[in-house]
């Protein structure tokens, strides 16, 4: 309820402000409404909505399908940890700039380097928060384990995943949002589709009204997925421990 | 066939790099369907033993053998179920397929049929430790381990609880020790009584054999045993 009165609040100080500013500078609601409608009927929207969050999805889900067990490793046996935490830590620190346009230089303005640099920039990231949870690992746990004889998949799915649940969560929510905004610096930088090239075409036309009617749909689509997607996942990893006796 | 268990020692290494000893010549052997019971006070060294014995703690001078067919239970000190899934789940995903009608047999025995659909953390500590024994018991082990099982427990309910293993060790001749600082739980459940020694690192001070069969214990007799062990244990205090 709140939230919404908040929401309402917001146009409504949108709307105030365009109209003391000029319409070119900051259109309000309305008409970046209607511009939304219209490019949308066109097909154009949904066009590039599309090719944004397949990359989205792509670099996100390669990002920590690799940074998951290279975590776990990392968290759980010393000499892979000493061995890649160097590379872990140059990774965390070079600008996310320079891996996109180092890969875009190397692999060529395709789609492979696109997807890949964004992963790459996020890979460090799932990787240290997921080597975090394997070193708090419970040993009590793995011993009973060990005592009752569960098999590979028991333990993985018992013991070890509900307590990086927690993790991944975490992992997963901030990974959504540095993932999407990176994947609209490569496409501005190198391809020619998706939200971050509209977006461009929007700069360099001083275009506000279709700036606007791009980012917003977009913004909305991620708030959707981490409300609708993420946040039920975090729910549902910690349900247990919301039953208190 | 029969668990051997003979250790020459066993220390930890502490932080500054210099060892504490925690357990001395520990030998004994238990035949199959016999109860031991270990006997000591808290801290002496006797959960190390139990790891050891488990094949948790494999940083240990001697050996321990068992013939390689036989299943292990073990009953923890503290429940240590999975938090985040059910009872029923616990024990579900603990036990073998072809054991789970045995499994939901011991749960009405031991009563927790009305508890299956809570978590562990909605269940008081006697609930708790209920269901770590009938995880250890649903795979009929060959061997049973109990670090403490009723420990903290009121008096009534252990009893109960002690009548209820008693009968199902009995049942299924399962080779047991029993680790305890409890004088009369170690009395009522074993065949063979070791009494472990107070000082560090621990050995076995003396051993006691229940007179009778444990099933067939008089409370005459079981006052007798404890006064022995009693005058036992005060003879070492005053050495």
């Amino acid at each position: 309820m709140i939230r919404a009165l908040s929401f309402i609040c917001l146009v409504i100080l949108w709307q105030a402000a365009s109209l003391l500013s000029e319409p070119r500078q900051l259109p309000g609601p309305i008409i970046v409404a209607q511009t939304i409608i219209g490019e949308a009927q066109s097909g154009a929207l949904l066009t590039h909505l599309l090719a944004t969050t397949l990359r989205v999805c792509a670099a996100f889900l390669l990002a920590m399908s690799l940074g998951m067990p290279i975590g776990y490793m990392m968290g759980r046996i010393r000499t892979i940890d000493r061995l890649l935490d160097p590379w872990i830590v140059i990774l965390l620190n070079i600008p996310a700039l320079v891996v996109i346009v180092l890969s875009y230089i190397w692999l060529g303005l395709t789609e492979t380097a696109a997807i890949g640099a964004v992963a790459l920039n996020k890979l460090p990231n799932v990787v240290i928060t997921i080597r975090e949870g394997a070193r708090s690992l419970s040993q009590e746990l793995e011993e009973l384990a060990t005592v009752f004889n569960f098999s590979v998949m028991n333990r993985l799915r018992h013991t070890i995943i509900p307590q990086l649940g927690p993790y991944i969560a975490a992992t997963m929510r901030t990974g959504l949002s540095l993932v999407w905004k990176l994947v609209l610096i490569v496409e501005l930088l190198g391809r020619s589709d998706g939200i971050g090239f509209q977006i461009n075409l929007a700069f360099q036309l001083f275009d506000m009204r279709l700036l606007l009617a791009y980012a917003l749909p977009f913004i909305a689509l991620m708030l959707f997925i981490e409300t609708a997607l993420v946040q039920p996942f975090e729910r549902r990893v910690s349900r247990w421990r919301n039953n208190d006796a | 066939m029969m668990l051997e268990v003979s250790i020459e020692a066993k220390a930890f290494i502490s932080d500054k790099n210099c060892s504490k000893s925690i357990l001395n010549t520990i030998r004994f052997c238990l035949k199959e369907g016999e109860v031991g019971a270990v006997l000591g006070p808290s801290g002496c060294g006797k959960t190390s033993l139990i790891r050891i014995i488990a094949g948790l703690d494999k940083d240990f001078l001697g050996a321990v053998s068992y013939p390689r067919s036989w299943r292990l239970g073990v009953v923890f000190q503290e429940p240590r179920l999975l938090p985040w899934r059910t009872i029923r789940d616990n024990l579900k995903i603990s036990t073998p397929h072809e054991q789970q009608e045995y499994c939901a047999k011991l749960i009405d025995i031991i009563g927790l049929s009305r508890h299956l659909d809570l978590f562990p953390g909605q269940l008081s500590l006697g609930l708790a430790r209920r269901v770590a024994l009938v995880r250890a018991l649903a795979i009929k082990p060959d061997i049973l381990l109990l670090d403490e099982p009723f420990v903290s427990l009121d008096e009534q309910l252990a009893q109960e609880l002690r009548r209820e293993l008693s009968r199902i060790i009995d049942a299924s001749r399962t080779t047991t020790l029993l680790v305890t600082h409890d004088i009369d739980e170690a009395i009522a459940l074993s065949d063979r009584l070791y009494l472990f020694s107070k000082t560090t690192p621990a050995s076995i001070q003396e051993v006691f054999v229940n007179p009778t069969p444990r099933q067939a214990l008089t409370p005459e007799a079981a006052k007798g045993l404890k006064q022995k062990i009693v005058d036992s244990i005060s003879r070492e205090q005053i050495k």
